[in-house]
């Protein structure tokens, strides 16, 4: 029993719990909330160093060997997204002690954010497909639950939206489960990955399957054209749970594409990664489109977060070790920006009080320092060197240029283009322009440690992810090496079955 | 005993999809519930459907004598229904007070949040100590 691979799914569910025995008393649950939030990313960074140092780690629960138990596996792929999450967690759970209200604090807000954490550290770290549906269940019940907290009208007309589009996903995901059982008699990943490699599986049914798979996860990561729920339900909770939202919960089903059609579905490669290279392309064009047409600040986010989902799906389509690192490397960077915008949005929101484009203007005279910290996560969402973005690029585009597959690589790059284009629509409305009504004085930021320092801390994260690019490109290399050659994860998760 | 499951499974999900295409919120929940029904049976079928051979070792034996019922699928499924069963009961009450603050149950009048800049925002600053 390898405990390592346990605690970053403990922590937060031991945090929970006991959030969940101090229901009435919220100074201790907030303290709790830190304490998890500060212990969920340690956990995760001990994990990535082991599986750095000795390789992939694996760990049968109850001892049950391999195929026939649950495997608990990560390698670095998993390692480092079980680290973005934990170091999500804590960005959101200080960002929470100054942005949620106390009626949602004696609701069980803390609880439920640490249950979502912990759903999603599993869905990481399973190495057995019922269980992934069943740790999607942990994150979907929780994010539901986050989505309608409070009881805004609008929160509950987008929850309701989330609610069915995520349930629907559920009901494709446990029937592509269950006819993938009846057709390899197994459901660990590593035991799944020898047996429809070595052709005991009609590989003509083995593709269905695979597309049955993408569609199920597709709806949860958002990829054209099943991502609808999205900008219809992203931008009604608190922006903090926006955030976590953004930053998570789509990449969990990116993460889980990755997983499949790397390890399981790879016996038709030209027809699954083919088509996942269109769907990317028409996922980056029209998540951009939509947000070009977009004035409510939120809304226009969250339109990006689906053309962003289509660089991380580019990558797996190309399918070669250099367009991994660069998924990889974009779903660090990607996760980083995406939240501290959607972060930014809410102190700006509280200083300027609104989030529409139209209401907004003047910040930048007025609070210099906001805009700097708008300013740095949006260039590096369009990709502007040195910042993070950059670098995630390059390797698509090369990878692309590699594989001489040159429609993708312009279409990648025209979106580019667009996003920094709706990035400086946001700078030119919201910090540029005058306001527009100059007798409304801006109003003081209260809470201004809580709120501004998770900000500062995702934006320099940004920039050293970009100056110092090296070492976290060489990360990425490894996993995705790692993901490429599957005999090291099924080594490590068989060991000793046989 | 497949042919007629397979023709109820096929049932279940159109119907449940036909559900999920009315306009109305009931129907909407009901529609999915059948889907995750649907999708339960499905695995129960799928996987074969043995009768009257439970997967028992008898005396002496190492293994239990072929054909057996697979009891995976149906830990499969118990596990599926208690956590559709968890999912169901918050649908209903969230569609229930999404019904009670809209006062509708027409899904093509449930369209605020996807219109643009005419938010009406929730009131976030109001935070006790």
């Amino acid at each position: 029993m390898n405990v390592l691979l346990l605690l970053p799914i403990l922590i937060p569910f031991l945090t929970a719990v006991s959030a969940l025995i101090f229901w009435h008393n919220r100074a201790i649950q907030r303290r709790l909330n830190v304490m998890g939030g500060i212990a969920h990313p340690l956990a995760g960074i001990a994990l990535l160093v082991a599986v750095w140092r000795e390789g992939i780690q694996a760990t049968q629960i109850g001892n049950w060997p391999a195929p026939f138990g649950i495997t608990v596996v990560a390698d670095l792929f998993s390692a480092i997204m079980v680290v973005m999450t934990g170091l999500m967690g804590l960005i959101v759970a200080v960002y929470s002690l100054g942005s949620i209200d106390a009626r949602r604090e004696s609701f069980g807000y803390y609880p439920l954010l640490h249950t979502l954490l912990m759903g999603v550290t599993g869905a990481f770290l399973t190495g057995d497909m019922f269980n992934l549906y069943v740790w999607f269940e942990v994150m979907l019940i929780a994010s539901f639950v986050l989505m309608a907290l409070g009881g805004h009208r609008q929160q509950l007309e987008g929850a309701l939206k989330y609610v069915t589009l995520n349930l629907m996903s559920s009901a494709l995901f446990l029937t592509s489960v269950g006819i993938l059982y009846n057709l390899a008699g197994t459901l660990n990943m590593a035991d799944l990955s020898v047996r429809l490699s070595n052709g005991a599986v009609d590989s003509g049914l083995a593709t269905v399957l695979a597309v049955m798979f993408m569609v199920a996860f597709g709806i949860k990561a958002g990829l054209f054209p099943l991502f609808f729920w999205l900008p219809a339900s992203y931008h009604t909770p608190p922006i903090a749970i926006t955030a976590l939202f953004s930053g998570l919960l789509t990449k969990v089903g990116v993460y889980a594409l990755v997983r499949i059609f790397t390890l399981i579905f790879v016996q038709d490669i030209d027809y699954t990664h083919t088509l996942m290279l269109i769907i990317a392309g028409f996922t980056m064009v029209t998540g951009v489109l939509g947000a070009v047409a977009q004035t409510e600040v939120r809304r226009l986010l969250s339109f990006h977060i689906i053309s962003q989902i289509g660089y991380l799906l580019m990558g797996l389509g190309l399918y070669t070790e250099l367009a991994l690192t660069g998924t990889i490397y974009f779903m660090v960077h990607v996760i980083i920006a995406k939240s501290a915008l959607f972060l930014v949005s809410g102190i700006v929101q509280r200083v300027a009080g609104s989030y529409d484009l139209k209401h907004l203007g003047g910040l930048y005279r007025a609070r210099p320092g906001l805009a700097l910290l708008f300013f740095v996560p949006a260039m590096a969402l369009a990709g502007l060197p040195p910042l993070s973005g950059f670098w995630a690029k390059l390797a698509l585009v090369r990878a692309g240029l590699e594989t001489t597959e040159y429609l993708i690589v312009a279409v990648s790059l025209g979106v580019s283009m667009l996003t920094l284009f709706s990035m400086t629509k946001i700078w030119a409305e919201a910090f540029w322009k005058d306001r527009p009504d100059p007798d409304r004085p801006f109003a003081p930021l209260r809470h201004r440690r809580e709120l501004v320092v998770p900000v500062i801390a995702l934006a320099a994260l940004s920039v050293i992810l970009g100056i110092g690019a090296e070492p976290m490109l060489a990360l990425a290399r490894d996993a995705a090496a790692q993901l490429l050659n599957p005999a090291g994860y099924i080594e490590a998760v068989l060991r000793g079955a046989a | 005993m497949e042919v007629l499951l397979a023709v109820v499974i096929g049932t279940l999900y159109a119907t449940g999809l036909y559900m999920m295409m009315r306009r109305s919120i009931v129907k909407l929940v009901i529609g999915l519930a059948l889907l995750a029904y649907g999708s339960n049976l499905l695995i129960f079928t799928i996987n074969g459907v043995t009768r009257g051979a439970p997967p028992i070792v008898p005396e002496g034996a190492v293994q239990p004598v072929e054909p057996f019922a697979d009891p995976l699928p149906q830990a499969l499924i118990l596990t599926a229904i208690v956590i559709g069963f968890g999912v169901q009961a918050f649908t209903l009450v969230l569609f229930k007070r999404t019904y009670q603050s809209t006062q509708t149950d027409d899904l093509d009048a449930i369209t605020s949040t996807e219109q643009s800049g005419k938010l009406k925002l929730p009131d976030m600053s109001r935070r006790g100590s």
